[in-house]
């Protein structure tokens, strides 16, 4: 299953409920502005370090850049994709859900 | 009412009171129009020579993040306006420290200089304005 987050964990709770209810050893992906959840520092980041153990966990690199946020400050264990990787993850994956 | 008192009405209307006008943004940019549009509104507003300030709040403080990048998005970046308010005398603008630390972020971090408040600041901010918009 892959999980697809796109609200700020700060802003909706759809993250911290996406993470409550994802298997182990899913696929989590964030874009838009969960990409916030995939940088080191702030208060969402142990529970996505956590995460990353548990699942496997990517951020959707076009939009991190366009938010400014840097490639070294992402959590250790979350990996980037581009768009073409996003659509690898969906072609790759049984079914899809979506934590609007 | 005489041509004269017309006059006067509308001198007095021309003089004009200076407001103080506080747009408090608390969205991250291109998730949502919200930033964007509150920075046409900030950018409209300079006409009137108002005395505005700017707070950024909760995902607010997303907006002012040095090095964004939109071009892989295809949407417009619109963060170098931020440091272009000061040629329209906007110079007022305020982050929420507790906000920052949340995200772990810090001054360094801005594309503007800003004045970093507690909350007890914030509210006072608040209190002394006489028209709040919010984003």
């Amino acid at each position: 299953m892959l999980h697809i987050v796109n609200k700020s964990p700060f802003e909706r709770n759809s993250l911290e409920t996406c993470l409550s209810l994802a298997m182990d050893n899913s696929t989590i992906l964030l874009i838009e502005d969960a990409v916030y959840a995939a940088m080191q520092g702030g208060k969402f980041s142990d529970k996505m370090a956590s995460a990353a153990e548990q699942c496997s966990v990517y951020v959707l690199a076009p939009d991190l850049q366009a938010r400014g946020m840097p490639d070294e400050k992402i959590i250790s264990g979350i990996k980037t994709v581009d768009y073409s990787g996003f659509v690898d993850l969906v072609a790759d994956n049984k079914n899809v859900q979506s934590w609007l | 009412m005489t041509d004269e008192a017309m006059m006067d009405d509308e001198m007095d209307g021309e003089e004009g009171v200076i407001k103080k006008f506080l747009y408090v943004n608390r969205k991250a940019p291109y998730g949502t129009i919200y930033a964007l549009e509150s920075l046409e509104v900030v950018l409209i507003a300079t006409a009137f020579d108002q005395d505005v300030s700017l707070v950024f709040i909760d995902d607010g403080v997303y907006q002012l993040i040095k090095g964004q990048n939109t071009e892989g998005i295809g949407v417009k970046n619109f963060s170098p306006t931020y440091r272009a308010l000061e040629m329209y005398d906007v110079e007022k603008l305020y982050v929420s420290k507790d906000s920052m630390a949340e995200r772990g972020l810090t001054e360094d971090d801005l594309i503007v200089p800003v004045e970093v408040l507690d909350n007890d600041q914030m509210k006072t901010l608040m209190e002394e304005q006489d028209v709040i918009l919010s984003f």
